[in-house]
């Protein structure tokens, strides 16, 4: 089934260079701190600095004084008038409860960053100043800062109106068969895994300007954002104001990874905030603000088993899964806990699960979404696989080649109730394995450490689900207009904060319109221009969006054949369109331009009555179900015995992403994707004390890998069909996916040359020492 | 706060501007001059975004404050292409190697990189990652970056217009 001759187009297909970069190169992009409006007001917040506490009282008047201090806002200001603060996929009919979300705290904190108050001055500066001044009197409380603490008996309440630091527990009935299939099974592994807390961190952090005019009624709001029509919903909800009134607009956006797919809680303040004054107000988070209060993400943990046969079969899996939401998850609460566990099996076949889902909260930082949220399952499986793998005593390869899903299994229904077709894991296996030359690194690794050197080689395999049908997540629409003087705009509700839509969505349109890339442009970002859309997130722009655009661009094409046929006196099917031009298929010479046509129409009396006049459509796609995407990813690492240092030294990916519309891009966000996994394994971690007080706050702390830690990353493309218009399948999480078993499960396998095991991440230089000095070597 | 009059040349042209002590250079070209091209994405010296030169020299604007660079010759992002808008062969190589994807970082790359192809021509590809390990990205796993930079010597060195 995998088709690897799916052609490129003359324009779908290739490395097109993109729209976006000479203004990005020359300082020309426009992110929302580079915006300024007329009598602009900053603000900056008042946060807790305790986990828990009782706020006694909070004393403003010194603030107030402060010369060029505008107000400072309270909980007792704003949220008496707040609306609902939760986003639209948690607003109605969501099984797991909300958050309860309040503006500003004003009886009780509930994490360090929770924020207080907001002060309003006319600059930034001021604005800090008179910050500082306000004073909080707290009780101090006790807190929680650990899943295991959340679970404890006797817990203190994160949220006392849940009654329960676990406001999400699903549970599948025990099942005797899997009871059964361990009790009998040749080979039971099980292990508790654990995944650390560690962040989106996108490079520009989190910024809004809102403004509200009393007398015309609109709201108007520039925002970093990865969804400006999610967050207009959102605005409307909170403030009143009807969603006719609000325009939310965003410019270049410096990175989002999923922090900025749902409208944050601090954006809304000021937004409110905004309504309450009458006045324009900015806010740019700073660095410390978007480590401590953004979201934050992963921090998991789950006890896994697997039963094996003999041979390395997996007979029956368990996997008892614990997320921690934090205090106030951004994006409702439960938003991925019980897919996690569907997820679980991956690209295997396990015959029998049984699974659990919990969700508690935590005195921390909320939980967000992150590039591939639901990614713990991939962690989980491919850790726990090596540990059978080396229990079993058959190679990690040779584990994964015995239980992989087949091309001839599929479509494949998992035990836990997701169907995988047109997914190539067996494929990518063997690319990779292969390209990596996976026996001659066996053979080099023996030579290694008879030198005494420790070499290891890991592999993370994973089906990526892309372009869910999850509510207006599923749909996208794309508006495509012929201007008069033939160039073309695309209208889109997607919102691009690196992912090159404005160059593939212009490939899309000048491939099946049939002009030239460089006349195509790409407006988005702006609720009033675009048609409404989800949002870019979800890795759903190539698939939904992709879908939607490619149906517009044809039917503009229609319109535009029948116009030509009626300037040409020609018939429609003998007309073909290219560069800009349609003409009679054998007959070059007889030709209209595409701005010829538009005059035609534009123009009284230009065409007849009865061909259309209007140069413009609109395409809606809505999609059929998950999209899946795989890969697989394998690496080398060498472990330095003395310091514990581990460097990378190949890494290599297979991918089927189904047609890529822009290879160029597809690489990129794959090894953009790379260097998150491997800072997460390796560097990245938000460390909390037991108390919560957050300590790592700054770009010291909290290690983000340079270009010297990220290894480069060698791509085999595998192309199977996505099973849509396009072919296309989304894959923009997928790289910070499989990454971080590939890493982990390298150091595994090198540390396993000595006995040596690790299960915890971060894999720091002390924990591999630790590791190293626990198994005596 | 204490103000301080300032007298600096920015991109080829002369300006002065009055700023409070505590003002960094980053905010000033911001804020007082209008040349948004300086990112801001730590304030504290460790991203790079902020990166400008200042009389030939790569340097953390965010970390500078604006009445240290009272008399310097600064160049921003803004001027390292061509008046007329033609890239820079560091910008052109950073445009066909794919080196930025949301562009946030990349100001304080193609300064950071134009000051160092200038002290090191020829680096190896070691040198080149050791070159940039001062300047964060979030988005591109670096490789389009070390690519740029490569091609971008290249061109450099044979004097290929980009
Ligand atoms: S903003 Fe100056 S180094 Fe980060
Ligand atoms: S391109 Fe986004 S941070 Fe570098």
């Amino acid at each position: 089934m995998s088709d690897h001759g799916i052609g490129a187009g003359r324009y779908v297909g290739q490395a097109v260079q993109r729209k976006e970069d000479p203004r990005l190169l020359t300082g020309h992009g426009r992110y929302v701190d580079d915006v300024t409006v007329p009598r602009m007001l900053h603000a900056a917040f008042v946060r807790s600095d305790l986990a828990a506490a009782t706020i006694r009282s909070i004393d403003v008047s010194e603030a107030l004084a402060l010369d060029g201090v505008v107000a400072v806002l309270t909980g007792h200001d704003l949220n008496g008038i707040a609306g609902s603060m939760q986003p639209s996929m948690n607003v109605e009919n969501s099984p797991f409860p909300c958050a309860p979300l309040r503006p500003l705290a004003v009886t009780d904190v509930r994490f360090v960053g929770d924020p207080v108050a907001l002060v309003v001055a006319e600059s930034r500066a001021v604005a800090e100043d008179a910050a500082e001044l306000v004073f909080v009197d707290y009780e101090p409380t006790p807190a929680v800062a650990t899943i295991e603490a959340a679970l404890a008996d006797g817990a203190p309440l994160v949220h006392p109106e849940f009654g329960t630091n676990v406001p999400v527990d699903f549970p599948m009935p025990a099942d005797p068969e899997v009871e059964a299939l361990f009790a009998s099974a040749a080979h039971v592994v099980e292990h508790r895994i654990v995944q650390h807390r560690y962040n989106p961190v996108p490079m520009e952090p989190r910024g809004v300007i809102a403004g509200y005019d009393n007398v015309t009624g609109e709201l108007d709001v520039w925002l970093s954002t990865q969804g400006p029509h999610e967050a207009r919903l959102t605005f409307s909800r909170l403030t009143g104001v009807p969603e006719q009134h609000v325009r939310v607009r965003m410019g270049d956006v410096g990175g989002g990874f999923g922090q900025k797919f749902f409208t944050g809680h601090d954006e809304q303040v000021v937004v409110l905030a905004a309504k309450h004054l009458g006045r324009a107000i900015k806010w740019i988070e700073d660095r410390r603000e978007n480590l401590l209060a953004a979201t934050h993400s992963r921090s998991d943990l789950a006890d896994v088993a697997l039963a094996l046969d003999a041979d390395g079969r997996i007979l029956a899996a368990k996997f008892d899964h614990v997320e921690d939401a934090g205090a106030f998850p951004v994006g409702g609460l439960g938003g991925v806990g019980p897919f996690v566990s569907m997820l679980f099996p991956g690209p295997y076949r396990i015959p029998k699960i049984w699974w659990r889902s919990r969700i508690v909260c935590t005195n921390t930082c909320g939980r967000g979404a992150y590039r591939g949220p639901w990614m713990f399952e991939t962690t989980a499986r491919e850790e726990i696989l090596d540990v059978a793998a080396r229990a079993v005593g058959i190679d990690p390869r040779e584990i994964r080649r015995i239980n992989v899903v087949a091309d001839d299994d599929q479509p494949y229904n998992t035990a836990t109730g997701m169907m995988f077709e047109r997914v190539t894991p067996a494929t990518t296996l063997e690319h990779a394995t292969q390209v990596i030359d996976y026996d001659g690194f066996r053979a080099t690794q023996a030579a290694a450490f008879a030198e005494g050197r420790l070499l290891g080689i890991g592999i993370g395999l994973y089906i990526e689900p892309t372009s869910s049908p999850a509510g207006s997540l599923g749909v996208e629409a794309a508006k495509v207009r012929l201007e008069p003087g033939g160039s073309v705009t695309v209208f889109l509700g997607t919102a691009a904060h690196g992912q090159s839509i404005e160059t593939t969505m212009a490939q899309v349109v000048a491939e099946h319109l049939g002009v030239p890339y460089e006349q195509v442009a790409v407006i988005q970002g702006d609720t009033d221009r675009t048609p409404f859309g989800g949002g870019t997130g979800g890795s759903r722009t190539a698939v939904i969006a992709g879908n939607a655009t490619r149906l517009a661009a044809q039917r503009v094409r229609e319109k535009v054949v029948e116009v030509a046929a009626h300037l040409l006196e020609a018939a429609p099917e003998d007309l073909e369109v290219a560069d800009g031009r349609v003409a009679v298929r054998g007959t070059p010479s007889r030709a209209v331009t595409l701005a010829e046509v538009a005059t035609a129409v534009h123009n009284v009396g230009g065409v007849a009555v009865d061909v259309p006049r209007v140069l413009e459509a609109t395409g809606r796609y809505e999609t059929q179900g998950m999209t899946w995407s795989n890969a697989c990813h394998v690496c080398t690492v060498e472990v330095d015995r003395v310091t514990g240092q581990v460097t990378i030294g190949r890494y290599v990916v297979s991918e089927d992403c189904g047609r890529m519309i822009n290879p160029m891009v597809v690489e990129g966000q794959v090894q953009g994707g790379v260097a998150q996994g491997v800072g997460g394994v390796l560097y990245e971690h938000f460390v909390y004390d037991d108390d919560g007080n957050p300590l790592t706050t700054t770009f010291l702390d909290y290690l983000l890998p340079t270009a010297v830690e990220v290894p480069r990353v060698e791509i085999d493309h595998v192309v199977t069909d996505g099973g849509n218009p396009s072919g296309v399948k989304g894959m923009g999480e997928g790289g910070a996916i499989g990454s971080v078993p590939a890493v982990f499960n390298a150091v595994a396998d090198a540390l396993s040359l000595v006995g040596a095991t690790v299960l915890d991440q971060p894999l720091t230089p002390l924990r591999v020492v630790e590791a190293l000095e626990a198994a005596g070597a | 706060m204490s103000e301080h009059d300032v007298r600096l040349t920015v991109n080829g042209a002369r300006q002065r501007g009055r700023v409070e002590s505590r003002t960094n250079l980053a905010d000033f070209l911001r804020e007082d001059l209008g040349l948004t091209g300086t990112h801001l994405a730590c304030e504290h010296g460790v991203c790079g975004a902020c990166t400008v030169l200042v009389d030939g020299r790569a340097v953390r604007a965010c970390l500078m404050l604006a009445v240290q660079a009272d008399g310097t010759e600064v160049t921003t992002v803004e001027g390292i292409a061509a008046p007329d808008g033609t890239l820079s062969p560091v910008q052109q190589a950073f445009m066909e190697c794919h080196g930025l994807q949301c562009g946030f970082c990349t100001p304080g790359f193609v300064v950071t990189v134009t000051a160092f192809l200038e002290a090191n021509p020829d680096p190896t590809e070691a040198e080149i990652r050791e070159g940039i390990a001062g300047n964060l990205c979030r988005c591109t796993g670096y490789q389009g970056i070390v690519e740029a930079v490569k091609l971008a010597a290249t061109r450099l060195r044979e004097g290929v217009d980009a």
